[in-house]
C-alpha cells in the first residue's frame, strides 16, 4: 500500500442539503448554503491553490493564493472566505489570477530557505507544491534582503522541531491549536514583518501550555513544525490504517512507514472517533513497541526466586498446559483461571475466555475492566438493559448542556476532550462534578457554569439531590417517563424524601445546596443534556449505585434516545468495552449473557464441543482471596500488570506468592512478572491483527504494520495452550475468530473484517436489524423494553478520614502517561511526567510544613510510600491526588480492599491517608529536579 | 498496618446488605440472594451459607436471610 493522502477541501463542510447551484470553470456543482467557493470547487474536482486554508480549520483568508474571479463582483476575492451564492459563476484560472498568485509566491519564497533538496519535507511540502502549481520560476526581489533565515530552531519538544526560519506565518498552527485542540497555546506575536509564531508568552514549546497533540505539526504546510522522526528517518513511503492502543477514544491513525519501520503516526481524517485529531500518546508515543526492554522470547523458572531462562515456544506452552492440568488434578477444576486484557484485541480476548471456559473447564475468567468500569456494565444493564454507553462521540455536538462527572477528559480522553471544548466554545453549557478543579472547569474560552466540588465518596448523595430537585421542582419529563419507563412512581416517592434534598446532603457532599439546585435546573431545562462520566464515578464503594443514579436522572428528564443526550462512560483503556463485550466477566458469556442461561450455554457448547459450567467463576479480587485461602493455585495473566494496577499491593503479591503457577503474557517484564513462573512475550498493537471496540461501541480494525516480533500472534499462543491441555482450538487467522464472534454474539452478527474494511468502522449492535451499526441506542425503546428506575440509597463508604489518617487520597491519570506506564514510560512522554507527584492544597501543605517539591511519606492503614509534592489549589482542602504511572511510587501500596458492592470494582477514589514531610527539597535538588509542569 | 480480618465473603455480603437497608427485609433478602446467586462463585456461596448458621459470624441479619435463600451450586 502506498501513502494514504486524504483530500483537503480547503474549508470545513457545511451541514444541510446541497441546494445552492454554482458554476466553477464551467462545471456545475450543488453544495449546501454557506459552503466556500474553495470547497465547492474542490467538490467539483477543481483545486484552487492555497496555503493558509485546510478543511479542519475555519477559513482565514491570509495567504492570498486562492484568489478567484466571480462574475459581477469587483476584484479577486479569496475563495476560502467567500461563500457560494445561487447562480454564482466563478473562474479559478485566468492569466491575471496566475500573475497575482506568482507575485504572492515570490514574496513567500524571497524569505524562505532554498534548501528543498535537504529539507525533511522535500516532496511533502505545500509551499513547494504551490510554487510548482503557480509556475514560479524566478524571484525578482532576490534573497539578500531582510529575512528570517537566521531564526533559531526550538527543539524543546521531544517529538517535533519548530524551525521558525521556514515559517510563512499562515497561522494554520495557531488556529489548529485553538480550533481543533482547544488549548490556545500558540499565537502570532509581532506585527508586519516581525510577525512570528510564538508558544505561550514567547518561551519554548515545552515551557508553554502546549499539550503536544500534534495538531500544529499536522497543519503546518511547510517544514516549520516537523516530526523529528521524519527528520531522522526520512519521509515514509507507505501507510497502514490502524487504531490507537491507548485510551477508550480509539482514534484511527495512518501508521506511516519506510519498509517495516514506523516513521510517524498521523491521525486519519475519516476515523469515526477522532476525525483527524490526536493526542500526545497516540500521535507520538509509539516508540515502546520497538524499545530494547521488550522481551521477545518465552522464559521460565521453577521458583519466583530463580533467574529467568529463555526457552522455545514449544517448551513454554507445553509446560503451561501440563502444569495447569496437574494443578487441576490435585486441587480441582476451579483451582486455575485467567485474566484477559483490555489492551488486547477482541479476537485475543475472545480466545482467552474461550480457553478458560472450554479448556480450563470453569468460569474463572475476569478482565481488568473489573477495576475500572465493571459498575458501568452492572448499572446500565440494570436500568437500560445493555452494558454500554448510549451515544456516539459526535452526539455531543448537539448537546446544549454537558454534565461531566468524575472524569477528566482533557487528560484521560484528550481527543474527545477537545471535542467537548469545541462544543462549549459554540455555546453549550458545562457542569463539572469533581473534587478537583479539572482543566475543563476553566481554560481558555471555557468556563463551567457550575463546578460541583463533590467530596470523594459522596457521588450518590449528589446525584440523588439532583434527582430530588427534578422531581420536587416539576422538572420531570412526564410524557417520556410514562411512555418509556417503569417503576417511576416507587422511585419518585423514594427520591422525593427530604433526606435527599440538596440542603440535607450539603454537609455530606460539600456542595452548596443552591449550587446543586441551579445546576440541576440547567441540566433538566436544556433541550439536550448529556452526561459524560469516568472512573470518578465507578471506582467507589457505590460505583454501580451512582451509575444507576445517573441513568435515573437522564430518564427522568427525557434525556435518552436521540442526539445530544445520553449517559456515556468514558472508557479507560482502548478495548475495555470490547473485552467486556467478549465475555470476559466470570458470570457472562460473550454478548453479556449469563452463564446460567441454558439456551445460550447450549449454543456455545454445541460450537465449542465442551460442556460449560453454569455457575459464575471468581472475580479478580476473589481469585486473590481464594489464592490466599489455598483453593486457587494458578493464573494466566494476559497483558495486565495487576501488582501495580490493583489495590492493596501487598494483598495482591501475597496471593501471587501463594500460587503454584503464574503465567504472564506481556510486552515487558513488569511488577507482576516478578511473581511469575512463565513469561510469554506479547505483541504490540503494531503487530496485532484484529479489532478494538471503543467507548462509543465503535468496532475499529487494528491492522498489523509488521509481523509479530515474537514469531507468534497472541491468539495463536492462547490456542496452543488450550491444545496443550487437550482442547482442540485452532484458527487460520484472526478474521476467522471474528466470524465465530459474529455467529455466537447477536450484537456482532453483522460484523466481519470484510465489512470493516468496506465501511471503516461500525458501532454495535450491528446485525440484520441495524446492518450499518447503531450510533445511538434506545431510540424507540430501551434494550430491556422499559427503562427501569432504581432506588439509589446513599450509603457512606466505610473508608473514613480519622485523626490518624485525616486526608482523603484519590488517584487518577495524567495526559502524558497511561495507566501503569509500561508503554508511555518507555517513550519521550516522560519528559512531561517523570514521576508520580502528590497534588495537595496549599493549606494542607502549610499546616504540615511541606513545600512544593518536598518528598513526603503517604501512609494509609494498608501501607506507605513516598513521593514528591506538587502544591496546587485545584485540590480541595482535605483531599490529595496522585497518579499510578510509576512502579517506584507504587500508589496502590496504600489503596484498600474496599470495593463497589455490586461488582467489586476497587474504591481507588477514597483512601484515608496521612502525609508527612520526609525530605525537604534542597536548593541543589530543586535546580536539578525541578517539579515539571503538569501537562493538563 | 493492620487490615480488616473479616473474611472476604462476610465483608462482601455485609456490603451488599447495607445497600438494601431501605427495603422491606424480606424483599431485600430475596434481592440480595438473587444478586449473590448471579455473581458469586459457588465456593464463596458455600462459605456464606456455612457462616450464616453461626450467630457469631458478624453477618448482617438480612445477609443471613439471603443466604438461606441461595440454591446449592449446580
Amino acid at each position: 500500500m502506498s501513502l494514504i493522502k486524504e483530500q483537503d477541501y480547503g474549508t470545513p463542510a457545511k451541514p444541510g442539503e446541497a441546494t445552492v447551484a454554482v458554476e466553477i470553470d464551467g462545471k456545475s456543482v450543488l453544495v449546501p448554503e454557506g459552503t466556500s467557493v474553495m470547497r465547492a470547487a474542490a467538490e467539483a474536482g477543481i483545486e484552487i491553490p492555497k496555503l493558509c486554508a485546510t478543511d479542519n480549520l475555519d477559513p482565514f483568508g491570509s495567504c492570498r493564493l486562492c484568489l478567484v474571479d466571480i462574475d459581477g463582483r469587483k476584484g479577486s476575492p479569496a475563495s476560502c472566505t467567500t461563500p457560494v451564492a445561487p447562480g454564482m459563476k466563478v473562474r479559478t484560472q485566468t492569466p491575471e489570477l496566475a500573475e497575482l498568485r506568482r507575485g504572492v509566491m515570490e514574496l513567500y519564497i524571497s524569505d524562505h530557505p532554498l534548501d528543498c533538496l535537504t529539507c525533511p519535507t522535500n516532496g511533502d511540502c505545500e509551499l513547494q507544491d504551490m510554487a510548482g502549481v503557480v509556475g514560479l520560476r524566478d524571484v525578482r526581489y532576490g534573497y539578500a534582503g531582510e529575512n528570517h533565515l537566521d531564526l533559531e530552531t526550538d527543539s524543546s519538544n521531544p517529538y517535533f522541531d519548530f524551525d521558525s526560519s521556514k515559517c510563512i506565518a499562515c497561522s494554520r498552527c495557531v488556529r489548529a491549536c485553538g480550533e481543533v485542540q482547544g488549548t490556545f497555546a500558540l499565537t502570532i506575536e509581532g506585527r508586519g514583518f516581525d510577525s512570528r509564531v510564538a508558544a505561550g508568552a514567547g518561551g519554548s514549546f515545552m515551557e508553554s501550555d502546549c499539550v503536544s497533540c500534534g495538531a500544529c505539526v499536522q497543519a503546518c504546510p511547510t517544514a516549520t513544525l516537523q516530526e523529528r522522526s521524519v527528520v531522522e528517518l526520512g519521509m515514509p513511503n507507505r501507510s497502514v490504517l490502524t487504531t490507537c492502543a491507548y485510551c477508550g477514544v480509539g482514534c484511527s491513525f495512518k501508521a506511516e512507514l519506510r519498509g517495516d519501520e514506523v516513521v510517524r503516526m498521523v491521525p486519519y481524517k475519516d476515523g469515526g472517533a477522532n476525525e483527524g485529531h490526536s493526542c500526545v500518546k497516540g500521535r507520538f508515543a509509539f516508540g515502546y513497541a520497538s524499545h530494547p526492554d521488550r522481551q521477545l522470547k518465552p522464559m521460565m523458572r521453577e521458583r519466583i526466586t530463580d533467574e529467568w531462562h529463555e526457552v522455545e515456544w514449544e517448551e513454554a506452552i507445553g509446560y503451561v498446559g501440563r502444569r495447569m492440568m496437574e494443578i487441576q488434578t490435585r486441587h480441582g477444576m476451579g483451582a486455575i483461571g485467567g485474566i484477559s486484557s483490555s489492551r488486547c484485541t477482541n479476537e485475543e480476548v475472545y480466545v482467552v475466555q474461550k480457553m478458560v471456559r472450554a479448556a480450563f473447564g470453569n468460569n474463572n475468567v475476569d478482565t481488568c475492566a473489573r477495576v475500572c468500569h465493571s459498575p458501568t456494565g452492572y448499572g446500565l444493564k440494570q436500568t437500560y438493559g445493555t452494558s454500554a454507553g448510549t451515544q456516539d462521540f459526535k452526539s455531543v455536538d448537539k448537546a446544549d448542556v454537558i454534565l461531566v462527572i468524575g472524569a477528566n477528559p482533557t487528560d484521560a480522553h484528550p481527543v474527545f476532550g477537545s471535542r467537548i471544548k469545541r462544543r462549549l466554545r459554540q455555546g453549550a453549557k458545562l457542569i463539572v462534578a469533581d473534587p478537583r478543579r479539572i482543566d475543563l472547569v476553566r481554560s481558555p474560552h471555557i468556563e463551567a457554569q457550575h463546578h460541583l466540588r463533590v467530596m470523594p465518596g459522596s457521588n450518590v448523595a449528589l446525584i440523588n439531590a439532583m434527582a430530588h430537585v427534578v422531581v420536587t421542582e416539576g422538572l420531570v419529563d412526564r410524557e417520556f417517563v410514562a411512555e418509556r419507563c417503569e417503576d417511576f412512581d416507587q422511585w419518585e416517592a423514594f427520591i422525593s424524601g427530604s433526606e435527599h434534598s440538596p440542603e440535607a446532603v450539603e454537609e455530606i457532599t460539600g456542595v452548596p445546596a443552591a449550587e446543586v439546585r441551579a445546576a440541576t435546573r440547567l441540566y433538566a431545562g436544556a433541550r439536550n443534556a448529556t452526561i459524560m462520566y469516568g472512573l470518578g464515578v465507578t471506582e467507589h464503594s457505590q460505583g454501580s449505585t451512582m451509575v444507576m443514579g445517573m441513568a435515573n436522572l437522564a430518564m427522568a428528564t427525557g434525556n435518552i434516545g436521540r442526539e445530544g443526550v445520553g449517559v456515556n462512560p468514558l472508557r479507560g483503556q482502548n478495548n475495555v468495552q470490547g473485552s467486556c463485550d467478549m465475555g470476559s466477566f466470570p458470570h457472562e458469556l460473550p454478548g453479556y449473557r449469563h452463564v446460567s442461561d441454558d439456551a445460550v450455554r447450549t449454543a456455545f457448547e454445541t460450537l465449542w464441543g465442551r460442556t460449560l459450567q453454569s455457575e459464575p467463576g471468581l472475580r479478580i479480587p476473589n481469585m486473590f482471596d481464594a489464592a490466599i485461602d489455598g483453593t486457587f493455585r494458578a493464573l494466566f495473566v494476559h497483558g495486565e500488570d495487576i501488582v501495580q494496577s490493583d489495590p492493596n499491593t501487598k494483598h495482591v503479591t501475597s496471593a501471587l506468592e501463594a500460587m503454584d503457577l503464574v503465567v504472564v503474557q506481556d510486552l515487558f517484564l513488569n511488577e507482576t512478572s516478578k511473581y511469575a513462573h512463565v513469561f510469554l512475550p506479547g505483541t504490540s498493537f503494531l503487530e496485532k491483527d484484529g479489532t478494538f471496540t471503543n467507548a462509543e461501541r465503535r468496532i475499529n480494525r487494528v491492522r498489523p504494520v509488521m509481523a509479530p516480533k515474537t514469531g507468534k500472534h497472541e491468539w495463536q499462543i492462547v490456542c496452543e495452550i488450550a491444545q496443550a491441555m487437550g482442547y482442540p482450538m485452532k484458527y487460520d487467522d484472526s478474521a476467522q475468530i471474528m466470524d465465530e464472534i459474529a455467529i455466537t454474539t447477536p450484537t456482532f452478527s453483522g460484523v466481519s473484517f470484510a465489512k470493516l474494511d468496506e465501511v471503516g468502522s461500525v458501532q454495535w449492535p450491528c446485525n440484520d436489524a441495524a446492518p450499518e451499526g447503531t450510533p445511538i441506542m434506545h431510540i424507540e425503546g430501551f434494550v430491556r423494553g422499559k427503562g427501569k428506575f432504581v432506588e439509589t440509597l446513599y450509603v457512606p463508604t466505610k473508608e473514613r478520614s480519622t485523626r490518624k489518617f485525616p486526608l482523603i487520597l484519590t488517584t487518577g491519570r495524567i495526559l502524558s502517561q497511561y495507566n501503569v506506564g509500561a508503554q508511555t514510560r518507555r517513550t519521550g512522554n516522560s519528559a512531561w511526567h517523570p514521576e508520580d507527584l502528590l497534588e495537595m492544597h496549599p493549606h494542607d501543605a502549610e499546616v504540615r510544613g511541606i513545600g512544593d517539591g518536598d518528598t513526603v511519606s503517604l501512609a494509609s492503614r494498608i501501607g506507605e510510600t513516598s513521593l514528591r509534592v506538587k502544591i496546587d489549589d485545584r485540590m480541595p482542602v482535605g483531599v490529595v491526588y496522585t497518579t499510578f504511572h510509576h512502579p517506584v511510587t507504587g500508589a496502590n501500596v496504600v489503596t484498600t480492599e474496599h470495593s463497589d458492592w455490586a461488582t467489586n470494582c476497587p474504591e481507588y477514589k477514597v483512601t484515608a491517608v496521612q502525609v508527612a514531610l520526609k525530605q525537604p527539597v534542597t536548593a541543589q535538588s530543586a535546580q536539578t529536579r525541578a517539579v515539571p509542569a503538569m501537562a493538563e | 498496618m493492620a487490615q480488616t480480618h473479616e473474611p472476604p465473603h462476610i465483608r462482601l455480603a455485609n456490603e451488599i446488605a447495607v445497600q438494601f437497608r431501605h427495603r422491606d427485609p424480606d424483599i431485600a433478602a430475596k434481592e440480595i440472594a438473587v444478586h449473590i446467586q448471579a455473581f458469586w462463585d459457588p465456593r464463596m456461596r458455600t462459605k456464606l451459607v456455612i457462616d450464616a448458621a453461626d450467630p457469631a459470624s458478624g453477618l448482617d441479619p438480612v445477609a443471613v436471610a439471603a443466604a438461606a435463600l441461595l440454591t446449592p451450586p449446580r
